[in-house]
């Protein structure tokens, strides 16, 4: 096993082998949450802290879950109605859950970059439930099982990510994996909401749906993130899914086996046909949501590992034991 | 009176780097070269460099309002310690430095707290609120150097075509903020690669070109004298250079952290390098140092700005922008220098001889008459910068834990030494 990672931040530290290590866990962690009995004492004892500063209920139950699964005592702590509306600082809120001894925290928050400014000043693993619009690692870590299990390989593939990249956390991190993982990936969207510089990513940009979803093995729709529009990026939402929603008409342009995707939750008749949506011979959207406890199992388990391997150096005067 | 002797006179006029002697009498300089006079107290400067000392156009000083950032007393502490003898504050205080009472206290603060020279800009619009021009008249008769909004941009064209044209009849200089306001309201990084992975909100480098045609045509309109307070993009210098080809009174600045650092120094969310503008790539890093070689940008500047802790130590979105950076202007101007990217004199020119010349002061240069404000300086003394000990109140460097070269040895203001070991 190769995962040393101490925190979980991004896909961006990640190696290959990381990633795969996460995927081979995950698959295990699949079989036993199919059973009638679904615990594991990975995390026994363990303490963990879901601290979302952005209202979610998929990402965190999925968080909840995993966490219970493993043993773990699972605090949630809905942020948006707590001291930070009184002004406390994010510094100041971490340092206080520090002092409560966590093991696991699992944050996200609005600001880029606030869950790394959060991982340097607590001593527990940290987990990046998103931040921003800078990454989503659980999700992608989810979307590559799902992939994996789909398709039975996560290389050499041709992934269309479509609609609103520019705002999207989880195209990011779904862009970095795929990368690393050697996949052809082809990014579609209106220009307005394509991402600066994203040339220089080694990926290809299309504005034309049709064209961009040629011959596509993956199509992975991003939700149109509605409450980050300040204004002006499209014209109007019909307009929007006439161009850029997918339907049975554009999606026949890709593979005839591809897959569809979304991270959701979904706005149908808006990026999505519902219909298509709910089609169990194409959509995997159910899946990613079975797959996203999983691979949040995987990940706290080796996240916890790792700590509790660091905490023995440490107890042993910096001896490996 | 004094005598320098075995020194390295740094002449931003002459542009020249020699060996030589300098006699100060009276709070001016008396000579250049020569025999020291009798009575003369005779100071051997070991082959040291002695130049003018540094004017640095766009200190923000924290009175009134913000003392806890820096006071006079502080700024003027760390300015001598830099080697800047005098300090061009910005009036972006709380509140604006924008009516006559307000800039009759910090004159008044400022001479009393200070050890080196402070002069003050004004507001151009009240409040800096971009809707009514302040009494530009009565500012300028209580000894404002210059008019600005600071890093506000005056968006509505009509009251700043009128701002413009009564600062013109007075012969006022105006300082604008090249930046189009629309494209980077809310943004903390420029856009790029880097911006996107790091999921920043970024305004394109062209905003600042944009901002610049804007007001170049303004300075047409009117015929008002004109300073750029920054020029940070290689993009921009074309549209300079066009003006100044035209006889537009026009005249660009530039900050030390735009000449020594990129936008990949931000790494991981670094907020002591989040900046105004923000910081750019290396391309255009390296256009700007080049036109400071050749003179199209006239001034380099610290855009000193103090920010606490707190305000640093949020995500990087919500983070205070500006540095701190009085005292490390001159060691990180020896990066160019030992870079080999520019000479001394040249840095001079560009830290006190241009800037001296556009605000019209008597300083800046190295002459018989011109006030003895001198900085003597080792540009080859390395040393680990660690920002504890920097004089400002606000601490938030860019430069904190890195290796720099150059060190002040003295500063004299008037002849008079504020800053070293007693030579």
């Amino acid at each position: 096993m190769t995962f040393r990672a101490r925190h979980l931040l991004g896909i961006e530290q990640l190696t290959p082998e990381d990633i795969r290590t996460v995927l081979d866990l995950a698959d295990r962690y699949v079989e036993l949450s199919r059973r009638t009995i679904k615990h594991s004492d990975a995390l026994a004892g363990m303490t963990q802290i879901n601290m979302f500063f952005e209202a979610s209920t998929r990402t965190q139950s999925s968080f909840e879950l995993a966490g219970k699964r493993l043993g773990a005592d699972v605090m949630n702590m809905s942020m948006a109605q707590s001291s930070v509306k009184k002004g406390e600082t994010l510094i100041d809120t971490a340092l206080t859950l520090n002092a409560m001894h966590p093991d696991l925290l699992v944050v996200r928050h609005p600001a880029s970059g606030a869950v790394n400014l959060l991982a340097e000043k607590v001593n527990c693993a940290v987990l990046n439930a998103g931040d921003g619009r800078h990454e989503h690692p659980t999700q992608a870590l989810l979307d590559a099982l799902t992939i994996r299990r789909a398709k039975g390989r996560i290389q050499r593939l041709t992934v269309a990510i479509c609609g609103d990249i520019a705002h999207s956390r989880v195209a990011r991190s779904n862009l970095i994996l795929l990368g690393k993982m050697e996949n052809h990936i082809r990014l579609i969207g209106p220009p307005t909401l394509m991402p600066p510089g994203i040339s220089e990513f080694g990926c290809e940009v299309c504005d034309d749906m049709a064209e961009g979803l040629e011959g596509a093995d993956v199509v992975m729709m991003l939700r149109l993130q509605r409450e980050r529009m300040d204004g002006g990026f499209i014209p109007s939402e019909r307009e929007y899914y006439h161009r850029y929603g997918l339907d049975a008409e554009k999606l026949a342009n890709a593979s005839p086996d591809a897959i569809v995707m979304h991270p959701g939750p979904m706005n149908r008749g808006v990026e999505i046909d519902g219909e298509l949506a709910d089609d169990i011979n194409r959509s995997v959207i159910q899946d990613q949501v079975e797959m996203g406890v999983a691979v949040r199992m995987a990940c706290m388990d080796l996240l916890a590992q790792n700590l509790r391997a660091d905490r023995g150096r440490k107890a042993t005067g910096g001896v490996y034991v | 009176m004094l005598h320098f002797t075995n020194v390295r006179l740094i002449d931003p006029e002459a542009l020249t780097d020699a060996p030589g002697s300098l006699t100060v009498k009276a709070g001016l300089i008396m000579a250049l070269g020569g025999e020291p006079p009798a009575r003369a107290r005779l100071i051997d400067c070991g082959g040291k460099c002695l130049a003018p000392g540094i004017i640095d156009w766009g200190v923000k000083v924290g009175e009134p309002g913000e003392r806890h950032r820096e006071s006079f007393r502080s700024a003027g502490l760390a300015a001598a310690a830099g080697g800047v003898t005098t300090l061009i504050a910005r009036p972006d205080t709380s509140p604006a430095i924008d009516t006559p009472e307000v800039l009759e206290f910090v004159t008044r603060r400022a001479a009393e707290a200070a050890p080196v020279r402070i002069r003050h800009m004004a507001a151009l619009t009240k409040g800096r609120e971009g809707r009514e021009m302040t009494e530009i008249g009565f500012l300028r008769d209580l000894g404002a150097v210059a008019f600005t909004d600071a890093d506000h941009v005056v968006a509505d064209t009509r009251v700043l075509a009128r701002a413009l044209v009564y600062a013109r009849s007075l012969g006022a200089l105006v300082v604008g903020h090249p930046q189009d306001p629309g494209l980077s309201r809310g943004t903390s990084a420029t856009a790029g690669k880097f911006s996107s992975l790091r999921g920043l909100p970024a305004a394109p480098a062209l905003a600042e070109r944009i901002g610049l045609d804007r007001d170049l045509g303004m300075v047409e309109l009117t015929g008002v004298r004109y300073h750029a307070d920054q020029i940070t993009t290689a993009r921009a210098l074309p549209a300079l250079k066009r003006a100044k080809a035209n006889g537009l009174d026009v005249t660009a600045g530039v900050s030390i952290h735009h000449l020594t650092l990129n936008e990949f120094d931000v790494g991981d969310y670094r907020t002591f390098f989040k900046l105004t503008p923000p910081l750019r790539c290396e391309d255009d890093r390296l256009a700007v140092v080049a036109a400071v070689a050749d003179g199209l940008i006239d001034v380099i500047c610290s855009m000193h700005t103090p920010a606490d802790e707190e305000s640093k130590r949020l995500p990087f979105e919500e983070a205070a922008a500006g540095a701190v950076a009085l005292e490390t202007l001159l060691p990180a101007a020896m990066r160019l220098y030992h870079a080999g990217a520019l000479s001394l004199p040249q840095l001079w020119r560009a830290m006190a001889l241009n800037p001296a010349a556009r605000l019209g002061l008597p300083q800046g240069r190295l002459a018989a008459g011109a006030p003895a404000d001198l900085v003597l300086f080792d540009p080859d003394a390395p040393f680990l910068l660690d920002r504890s000990k920097l004089h400002s109140k606000s601490k938030n460097t860019p430069f904190d834990g890195q290796r720099m070269e150059g060190r002040v040895l003295a500063t004299f203001v008037a002849g008079k030494q504020v800053h070293g070991e007693s030579l």
